[in-house]
């Protein structure tokens, strides 16, 4: 069974976090994410969790690292500059492998910006923000359903690899209203437990060891220091550093085939949009009003790790055509990975694609 | 009083310079703990970074190293997703008060039932000795070459102001006052703030006319003065000694509390 609801994207958010039993929001408020923290603040409690208002971005997400490490499913929810804020501790969360989820409405910058507008200006940021070498996961949901759907899938990413994951949205798919199916129960895969005899940090044959939350009676000790697979620093040895920063890389990297998550439209095609979020909606309708099979769409809902081989779906692709909300940050991943011309599309404001505007460029390319 | 079963064997020796005060208020900690009849299953220590901040490392239980400064952060999240875990923190002048402030005085005011122990050795000791904001003024540091010229934080009559339910301050002399200290602290729901003065013999003393253990502790020792003898010297309209501090329960109140166990 399930209920058909007609909400917000960002209420849909809160509403999947809940679903896969989320009981620890720590956040502090900022537009356009801050409904997400507002429906946690109400329903929460009630289902049995905590919400706290933090003092800061920097104290949220430290926050949901420490419940997370006590085995409660956890997460925040921010934009760009309070993203910007929580970079020294999703580090943080990388080099302990502590699963959490961080979604990010993302607004128009640099700095303050547009606080009312959409953007997709820190998609390098999720990926690159923090200091040091790590990999990440970044879902890109482009309707109010997906925000449900992919917080869901979010959790489960991070628990099954024990790393932060992003919900990369925006503005547009965080305040749009649109119908939403909501399932009674939803599946979800926790974390591998640490197996008896078994070192804290001591990884499986998939690069992730097995996790023993805080009160399990382990006594793991927990440092972002460069650590052992006891998890004691080990700071000098630069062998122990390159055997770890190495794995927590790997872990996510080698795996990228079974994290992607892509839709395919005319794998024949020979012009192709690239999209992730609300661009490929304008695609979308593009595709409608214009009926050709000489064009295609490759939209990721998974962007980090970046799922290259999809590119190759397309064996008659001669030109790939890339519409993001930004001044071409993902086009860069697609150029690294095709021999093709890559076409960035940018577009900065705070408003969607027009259908003509991407027709324009599609008249110059095709 | 030392509790062995605390310790993490296979991490010692520590990393503490010789003379340094932490093991001592560790000791204190420890021993304040198994007073408690805390388990180890149940316990977890958090901190975040600097000298005072690897002692979690040293104790066999679950425990949070974290980034510097938001140690209180960290705890909070642990403390409220399990309220039936013990949560102590160790911090230090440092993290606390500069980079920490904000999460120090927020955590007073929630009133989170935890213990946060301050290692106060006025001075950045794990980067080499620069000035914090409990250097006292005119102080000599790597930063303050002619003298600290800004005022220092009191961090135990911030905790109070802020909200903490329990606030004291002792030193790395007065083990057994500070011990029992940890404990009413441990004992009291909410946020209990022990702040411990404590000798940094190589960064702090050897620049200020300390150059060793026992005249670091000497002047700990001479410079505090009892809560209960400061109130005596106010009531008389005396003038209390320049350069002294009180030492002793500054508060124990009972205002609502975040993350008791019900």
């Amino acid at each position: 069974m399930s209920r058909t609801e007609f909400m917000q994207g960002n209420a849909a958010c809160a509403e999947g976090a809940l679903a896969a039993g989320c009981r620890f929001f720590g956040g502090y408020p900022i537009t356009p994410s801050t409904e997400i923290a507002e429906t946690m603040a109400r329903r929460l409690p009630k289902a049995g969790g905590v919400f706290i208002s933090m003092e800061d971005e920097l104290a949220s997400i430290a926050a949901v690292i420490g419940a997370a490490w006590t085995g409660a499913r956890a997460m925040t929810a921010t934009s760009g500059p309070g993203f910007s804020l929580m970079m020294e501790n999703i580090g943080y969360a990388a080099m302990t492998e502590t699963p959490c989820v961080v979604v990010n409405i993302q607004r128009g910058g640099p700095s303050t910006g547009q606080p009312t507008r959409a953007a997709q200006g820190d998609m390098l940021q999720c990926r690159f923000g923090s200091h040091g070498d790590y990999s990440t996961i970044a879902l890109t949901p482009n309707s109010v359903q997906e925000m449900f759907d992919l917080t869901v899938k979010a959790f489960d990413l991070a628990d099954r690899f024990r790393v932060p994951t992003f919900l990369m949205s925006d503005e547009i798919v965080g305040h749009m209203r649109e119908r939403v199916t909501i399932p009674d129960a939803v599946e979800v895969e926790r974390p591998r437990p640490l197996a008896e005899g078994s070192l804290p940090f001591e990884a499986g044959d998939d690069g992730v060891p097995g996790f023993a939350p805080f009160g399990s009676g382990r006594a793991v000790h927990v440092t972002g220091l460069t650590h052992d697979e006891r998890g004691y620093p080990d700071t000098t040895d630069p062998e122990a550093h390159d055997k770890l920063v190495r794995r927590l890389v790997a872990k996510i990297e080698s795996a990228r085939r079974d994290i992607a998550d892509y839709e395919v439209v005319n794998p024949d095609a020979e012009t192709v949009f690239v999209t992730y979020g609300p661009p490929s909606r304008t695609v979308e309708q593009v595709m409608r009003d214009r009926p050709d099979d000489s064009i295609g769409h490759l939209r990721l809902r998974v962007v980090w790790p970046f799922p290259e081989f999809a590119l190759k779906v397309f064996p008659n692709a001669r030109t790939f055509l890339m519409p993001e909300l930004n001044m071409g940050q993902m086009v860069r991943e697609v150029q690294r990975h095709v021999d093709q011309p890559v076409i960035s599309i940018p577009k900065i404001g705070g408003e969607l694609h027009t259908p003509a505007e991407l027709v324009r460029v599609l008249e110059v390319y095709r | 009083m030392i509790a062995p079963d605390w310790f993490r064997e296979d991490r010692l020796p520590h990393i503490y310079c010789t003379g340094c005060g932490n093991g001592t208020i560790i000791n204190c900690t420890l021993a304040a703990v198994e007073e408690m009849g805390w388990k180890r299953d149940e316990t977890v220590f958090v901190s975040g970074i600097g000298c005072s901040s690897r002692a979690p490392g040293y104790i066999l239980t679950d425990s949070l190293h974290t980034t510097h400064g938001r140690a209180l952060a960290f705890a909070t999240g642990v403390k409220m997703a399990r309220p039936d875990l013990h949560v102590v923190v160790f911090t230090g002048d440092g993290d606390l008060a500069a980079i920490g402030g904000n999460h120090f005085i927020h955590a007073c005011r929630r009133n989170v039932d935890m213990t946060v122990i301050c290692m106060n050795n006025h001075i950045y000791g794990m980067t080499g000795g620069q000035g914090s904001p409990t250097t006292p003024p005119g102080a000599i540091s790597s930063t303050t070459p002619y003298g600290a010229s800004e005022p220092a934080f009191d961090l135990a009559e911030l905790a109070v102001a802020a909200g903490a339910n329990y606030v004291a301050r002792w030193t790395s002399y007065h083990v057994k006052e500070l011990t029992k200290a940890v404990a009413a602290g441990m004992q009291t729901p909410g946020l209990s703030f022990i702040e411990a003065r404590t000798q940094c013999p190589t960064n702090y003393g050897r620049h200020n006319k300390l150059r060793t253990v026992p005249a670091m502790i000497e002047h700990l020792r001479s410079h505090a003065i009892l809560v209960a003898k400061r109130d005596r010297l106010v009531a008389e309209g005396k003038p209390i000694p320049e350069g002294t501090f009180t030492v002793g329960e500054l508060v124990r109140r009972n205002r609502p509390a975040m993350g008791v166990q019900r």
